[in-house]
């Protein structure tokens, strides 16, 4: 018999939908951590296409900073009414307002650190045994460490040290009562991949990943929105350029690119030749070498 | 704390999902392969070093990337940058100079895209090698020119043959430091094709190369003028992938059962899964097991999309004439072809991975497939010295980083082939009943003879 092939996208794409149906089959309360980020409309789609005809058998999670682009708010309630899911909002301001976290203060204070708090508070509100993320090997060296069902204790702790084995394509999701599972079901996909897969899809993204003009500010190499949820110090002046997102988090931590690209093609192209990683333009990597693992170990995402 | 949004819309309007309008056909660099490979060998070895190299060579570090790892040579005192360090990704890893986790890599050419399983070398991470080796088209085997065939050779040869990767690839390091002399590398290719000769390899290749200078690893060198074989990358860019899984008897184990009203009042029933050997057509005519229950294909959906066959490794929805009573765990398999074994009584070799260690008698959850049960070891026949490939009998007891060749029995019988033609349907994992922790990986053996490793 002839020799058929399955292109790098199919083998990620059978992959992940495997892991997708493994957790709906061995979880009892599952959820899907959505961000309006890229990566978690792939999830999206992919989680859509695992379950048809059915509805997806597991409610989407938003951890909101409230320091979110107009558009990412307005693109996830679309999406959720298009494909029937059931939205539940956990949210940082209400998290402050409850004094279980503090703001930071001064200008490079962000609600990125924040958020576990609020993450772990509404997994355990909602008994969630299973929280399925967007997160990629390729994106930061610790997580190129971790699993694809990825055990947290029962403080929603991860330790690097002491994964559980994983071998072939065989998932051992049992836990202690209290604890519960990260699922990262495109850990094995590029940024390069995400996108090409969103082109050869054709998804719908929100309109920010695709060159717009907007109001920014320069910021130690980087450039960001110039929106109130970001103080300006005085000498930082606002310009009006064409730019795109290349990854979308809380607006304080979202560096912009300079871009034209209005296509697909044209934002795969542009990643093709870039020299930087996506995650360059994350101020939140940036604080430490090992900035990623100390908030993986809190509970982080 | 947080509120629920429960939309009102319900899910009619399928084909419009996510997508907007048709979907984009695979051309150029849509149209790629993936390649698995494991790297196996101690940070002496140069195993990091050739990874940084591949991915640096590649131009798959990004400026940052770079960046970042400078600062951590210049930190740690190295004079030349320090391409390990892209790899060892943990703080203890780091501090240490050694990795001891299987980290995953990625990188792509015009060609192929590639995920590296960067796994540990030394004889106490021996687990971590079996986890990244377990998923592998490929293994790259380091040798360091200057010492040969040495025990971690061995070990990383028969962990490859154990795990049955279809090919391995032994990369003679550090050519430089031994002049690159044609009569060391060719005294190093007998020594290993006699070794070979007793383990089950599928394809060896041989290739001499210097990780630190690039030499045979993205371009052909200039100092190997004796060498007239491919360059590490160009191998990694032509090796088969899947190649032999669709001749492979016709397996599907049903994952999840998806049922939704259809719009005509009707019950859409399919039974999800993943191929796990060989392809099925519409209109095959197949057999539920353990149920003995036979039907026919009457659609193979993926998603939105019908196809007419579904191949190794594609997750599909399989649809059949009838109303057959199938869950998950049981196996849906071609009629009048090659089935699956039948039975609880089952012999494998098995990888220990935790530090508390079996006995005969012991119990353990199985997950098999998408099956599970339990099972109670019944014997364990011999463990492997597996630094110099010798049985060890009279064993009590199976500690960590052992391999040894045992037999459980299952409380329900399991559908199984032989892991040395079918490394998912012949494939388990040992789960402890207590810490639920995955203590053992099994891979089945159907043919004690064809098993017995004697060196």
């Amino acid at each position: 018999m002839e020799h058929q092939k399955l292109t790098h996208l199919k083998d990620l794409e059978a992959e992940s939908i495997y892991i997708l149906r493994e957790v709906a089959a061995q979880f009892e309360r599952p959820s899907l951590l959505f961000s309006g980020g890229k990566d978690s409309i792939v999830m999206a789609h992919l989680a859509y296409k695992a379950f048809y005809p059915a509805k997806i058998p597991f409610p989407f999670v938003h951890i909101d900073t409230g320091h979110n682009f107009e558009e990412t708010i307005t693109y996830r309630d679309e999406l959720v009414n298009r494909i029937g899911a059931i939205l539940i909002v956990g949210s940082v301001e209400e998290s402050i307002r409850q004094g279980r976290v503090f703001e930071e203060k001064g200008y490079s204070a962000s609600r990125n650190k924040l958020q576990t708090t609020t993450l772990l508070d509404t997994l355990e509100e909602h008994r969630f045994d299973a929280a399925l993320g967007g997160a990629r090997r390729d994106e930061e060296k610790a997580r190129a460490k971790e699993r694809f069902f990825s055990h947290r204790d029962e403080f929603g702790q991860w330790d690097p040290k002491n994964q559980r084995p994983e071998l072939w394509n065989i998932f051992n999701g049992k836990k202690q009562e209290g604890e519960h599972f990260r699922i990262f079901p495109i850990s094995n996909w590029t940024e390069m991949d995400v996108w090409q897969y969103i082109l050869h899809e054709n998804i719908v993204l929100p309109s920010l990943y695709y060159t717009h003009e907007r109001e920014v500010f320069e910021r130690d190499g980087s450039i960001y929105a110039a929106l109130p949820a970001i103080p300006r110090k005085p000498a930082e002046e606002v310009k009006l350029r064409r730019v795109r997102c290349r990854t979308i988090g809380d607006i304080t931590c979202t560096g912009l690119t300079l871009s034209a690209a209005d296509s697909l093609e044209e934002i795969i192209s542009e990643i093709a030749g870039s020299r930087v990683t996506e995650r360059g333009g994350r101020t939140d990597d940036r604080r430490s070498e090992a900035a990623m693992e100390d908030r993986k170990k809190a509970g982080y995402f | 704390m947080s509120q629920q949004i429960n939309t009102t819309t319900t899910n009619t309007d399928h084909t419009a999902a996510l997508s907007k309008g048709e979907r984009n056909e695979p051309t150029g660099f849509l149209d790629m392969e993936l390649l698995r490979f494991s790297t196996a060998g101690s940070v002496d070895d140069g195993k990091s070093t050739l990874i940084g190299r591949l991915l640096y060579d590649s131009k798959s570090i990004f400026e940052d990337q770079l960046h970042a790892m400078q600062e951590a040579s210049d930190r740690l005192g190295n004079e030349e940058l320090n391409l390990a360090l892209l790899t060892d990704g943990l703080r203890a890893e780091r501090e240490q100079g050694i990795t001891i986790d299987v980290a995953y890599r990625y990188f792509a050419t015009p060609k192929r895209k590639f995920i590296i399983a960067d796994t540990p070398g030394h004889i106490e991470y021996t687990r971590n090698m079996v986890t990244g080796a377990s998923t592998a088209d490929v293994a790259i085997i380091l040798i360091d020119a200057r010492n040969g065939i040495i025990e971690q050779t061995k070990r990383h040869s028969y962990i490859a043959s154990l795990l049955q990767i279809p090919n391995v690839i032994l990369a003679i390091n550090k050519m430089d430091l031994v002049n690159f002399s044609e009569e060391v590398y060719n005294t190093i290719q007998l020594e290993f094709e006699k070794i070979a000769e007793k383990l089950k390899f599928r394809n060896i290749h041989f290739i001499p190369i210097s990780a630190k200078n690039g030499d045979n690893v993205v371009d052909a060198s200039v100092n190997t003028p004796w060498y007239h074989g491919e360059t590490l990358l160009t191998l990694l860019e032509s090796i088969p992938v899947h190649n032999n899984d669709n001749q492979l008897a016709p397996r599907f184990p049903v994952q999840y059962v998806i049922e939704a009203p259809n719009e005509d009042g009707s019950v859409y029933k399919g039974f999800a899964g993943r191929v796990a050997g060989g392809f099925f057509n519409v209109g095959d005519n197949v057999l539920a097991l353990p149920s003995n229950r036979s039907s026919i294909i009457k659609a193979i959906d993926q998603g939105p999309d019908p196809l007419s066959k579904a191949i190794t490794p594609q997750s599909v929805t399989i649809r059949l004439d009838g109303d057959l009573n199938i869950k998950r765990g049981d196996m849906l398999v071609r009629i009048n072809r090659n089935y699956p074994k039948y039975s609880s009584m089952i012999t494998l070799n098995v990888c220990w991975l935790n530090v508390k260690p079996l006995h005969v008698g012991d119990k353990y959850i199985i997950q098999h497939t998408t099956d599970e049960t339990k099972a109670i070891v019944t014997d364990i026949r011999y463990k492997v010295n597996i630094n110099t490939l010798e049985n060890i009998t009279d064993v009590k007891s199976v500690l960590v980083n052992d391999i040894a060749h045992i037999t459980i029995k299952t409380v329900k019988p399991l559908k199984y082939d032989d892991y040395n033609e079918n490394r998912i349907t012949g494939s388990l994992i040992l789960i402890d009943e207590n810490t639920f922790e995955t203590v053992g990986a099994g891979m089945i053996v159907t043919d004690d003879e064809v098993y017995s490793y004697n060196i």
